[in-house]
């Protein structure tokens, strides 16, 4: 089966800075893919290469066999692509909108109807088919972009960011509207910045500075997780803060509110010299208990190892 | 210890809108305190009002003490401000822009270099002082923002989506340094969209619609949700949304990749009621467990009972 995407190589440079460096990797057919990484990472730079509208400056990438160098006007064709800064019609409505990039797309009038009620189940926008899209708030605003750059069936979608700055109803709907058309064979890859979002991906890589920190189905990147994370209430915070940073079985500590979360090699092994440690200093436990790590813990390893190397 | 912040029955109208509505709360000195709420909630114009940049209506408030209707402009020099588009200048070196803000504050003589190299400090920025400010990394540029934000050493610091796009190690470090202001006495107030930003507060106030419709710690707001919530796991997502979806006695159903989560009335009939549903419709389910709620699901779960979010 041809992948949806094969990126070899694909490398950006602006001036001497490096946004994406030699990335390579393939999403398949049907496939959810998320681009995870912070500002700066590199996201935008990669969707806008495989959209075929940024040159890369080195390396190549083919979208279900077609080079986005030697032929990118062919690969806008099979693509749908929402930037961050999605082009709405503020002084058109919700429906008036749609109806445009309908005809931008030359969907057939006959699969219209349809494909808008689909979109209307998950966007929950249906009673606002009449309203200014000016008038709209940010996270209908967002649900109406992606639902304008869903209206044709491309095989591949690229989204930049779209749940950015959107709370989290609407984000709800978001999701479900991408998962209807990855349901329906589509293939999609979706960047963010929140790692909480990252387990929604059938697979994911982790960018960092331009370049793959790992890669995986979000399970996989769980287990390479090396330590174990106890959560600790314990008063006073700040001298039980103090003591585990700087305890040679740590491996890292953080603040979350009234809590802390402390990384261990193994808690059978060290949660009791732990304890001894804060019981010893006058620092009160009142609950300690091991809790589940997180994506955000592998990436923030990952980082961790490629700035010592 | 003390409110550093009161609001009581805090209203605001823009014409037949009621924008914000007879909202009561207290924050205590050294307090980290979340706002949270849909778009377009009052949480923006409750601040606004705060930081007496718009009148309430109705209603009484007092920020460190002073009353925001009559003392508003020693309010401003009370309070720091920072936002998600920080207001740093990139053609200024980093320490350009601290003496900028710092003369905008007031702070002068001796106390100025002591407040800048203490910002560089905190910052981590000693370094990098004479870096262009555009030339910096994101999140070395919110902890300048930050420094920024509280050179004039305001008792009240508020903070609108500090983290949105900043990497998690820069995150944690912003954190840290809001924790350590916090416990020297400075009272944080954060609005954010992120649940992950919300689990660091203290305390968490959720609007919606105007109202306040839940106050309390992360922990006791996730332990208190009423609503059972059940984890599905299925190779067949959407089609396990569509068959529950709009069911009496399903109050939400939210999809992340392969998982379900699904929020039910009450716990009488749960476990078998969703497995006759999607074994009816013909969904395979590899799994249906209780799960404990997120705090996402509890905004969900609280904005519904307060009658869904305001839509526009």
């Amino acid at each position: 089966m041809t992948p949806a995407v094969r990126a070899s190589g694909l490398t950006k440079t602006f001036g001497r800075e490096r946004a994406v460096e030699s990335l390579s990797f393939e999403v398949q057919p049907g496939e959810l893919f998320g681009l995870v990484g912070p500002d700066g990472a590199g996201k935008s730079t990669l969707l806008r290469m495989l959209a075929g509208v940024l040159r890369p400056t080195s390396g190549d990438a083919d979208v279900f066999g077609t080079s986005v160098v030697r032929d990118p006007e062919r690969v806008k064709t099979e693509i749908a692509y929402m930037s961050q800064r999605f082009g709405l019609y503020s002084d058109l409505t919700v429906l008036e909108n749609l109806s445009f990039y309908a005809d931008l797309y030359e969907v057939p009038r006959v699969e219209r109807a349809a494909r808008l009620e689909r979109l209307f189940q998950f966007s929950s926008l249906k009673p606002f088919s009449n309203r200014l899209a000016g008038k709209l708030s940010g996270g209908m605003k967002q649900k109406l972009g992606l639902s304008c750059a869903l209206i044709h069936e491309p095989r591949l979608l690229l989204l930049d960011e779209p749940t950015f700055g959107v709370d989290p109803i609407s984000r709800r709907d978001l999701w479900l509207m991408v998962h209807e058309m990855v349901a329906r064979g589509v293939s999609a890859v979706v960047s963010t910045a929140y790692l909480d979002e990252a387990e929604r991906f059938d697979r994911l890589i982790l960018l960092h500075r331009g370049r793959i920190l790992d890669s995986g189905t979000p399970e996989e990147l769980l287990d390479r997780i090396e330590g174990e994370i106890l959560e600790l209430l314990a008063t006073p915070l700040r001298e039980a803060r103090a003591i585990l940073a700087t305890h040679p079985s740590v491996l890292r500590v953080a603040v979350f509110g009234d809590r802390l979360h402390v990384s261990v090699r193994s808690i059978a092994r060290d949660r009791s010299a732990l304890e001894a440690a804060l019981r010893e200093a006058g620092v009160a436990i009142h609950e300690i208990v091991p809790i589940a790590p997180t994506l955000e813990d592998r990436f923030i390893e990952a980082v961790e190892k490629a700035e010592a190397a | 210890m003390s409110a550093a912040v009161v609001a009581r029955e805090l209203t605001r109208r823009f014409g037949d809108f009621i924008a914000v509505d007879r909202v009561s709360f207290e924050v205590l000195e050294g307090e980290i305190f979340g706002f949270l709420g849909p778009n377009g909630a009052g949480k923006t114009t409750t601040i606004k009002m705060l930081a007496g940049l718009v009148r309430p209506s109705s209603g009484e408030g007092w920020v460190a003490g002073l009353d925001i209707m009559r003392e508003t402009a020693a309010i401003q020099s009370r309070i720091g401000y920072m936002s998600q588009l920080f207001s740093l200048y990139g053609d200024l070196t980093v320490e350009e822009n601290l003496a900028f803000f710092a003369r905008l504050y007031g702070v002068s003589g001796a106390l100025r270099k002591e407040r800048i190299d203490w910002a560089l400090e905190m910052a981590g920025l000693e370094d990098r002082r004479d870096r262009l400010t555009a030339e910096l990394p994101l999140g070395f540029k919110q902890r300048l923002a930050l420094g920024s934000a509280v050179l004039h050493e305001p008792p009240i610091l508020f903070l609108d989506e500090p983290t949105s796009g900043v990497d998690p190690l820069s995150r944690r470090s912003f954190w840290e340094l809001i924790y350590d202001l916090a416990s020297k006495g400075t009272t944080v107030f954060v609005t954010t969209h992120y649940m992950e930003e919300a689990e660091h507060c203290h305390r968490l106030a959720l609007m919606n619609r105007g109202r306040l419709i839940a106050l309390d710690s992360p922990k006791r707001l996730r332990d208190e949700m009423k609503s059972p919530l059940f984890e599905i796991r299925t190779p067949d997502g959407l089609r396990a949304v569509e068959a529950l979806k709009g069911l009496k006695d399903v109050l939400d159903v939210a999809l992340f990749g392969r998982a379900l989560h699904v929020t039910v009335e009450d716990a009488g009939h749960t476990v078998e009621f969703l497995r006759e549903r999607l074994r009816a419709e013909n969904v395979e389910v590899t799994g249906i467990r209780p799960i404990p709620p997120a705090l996402e699901d509890v905004f969900v779960a609280r904005v519904r009972e307060a009658g869904g979010a305001i839509v526009d």
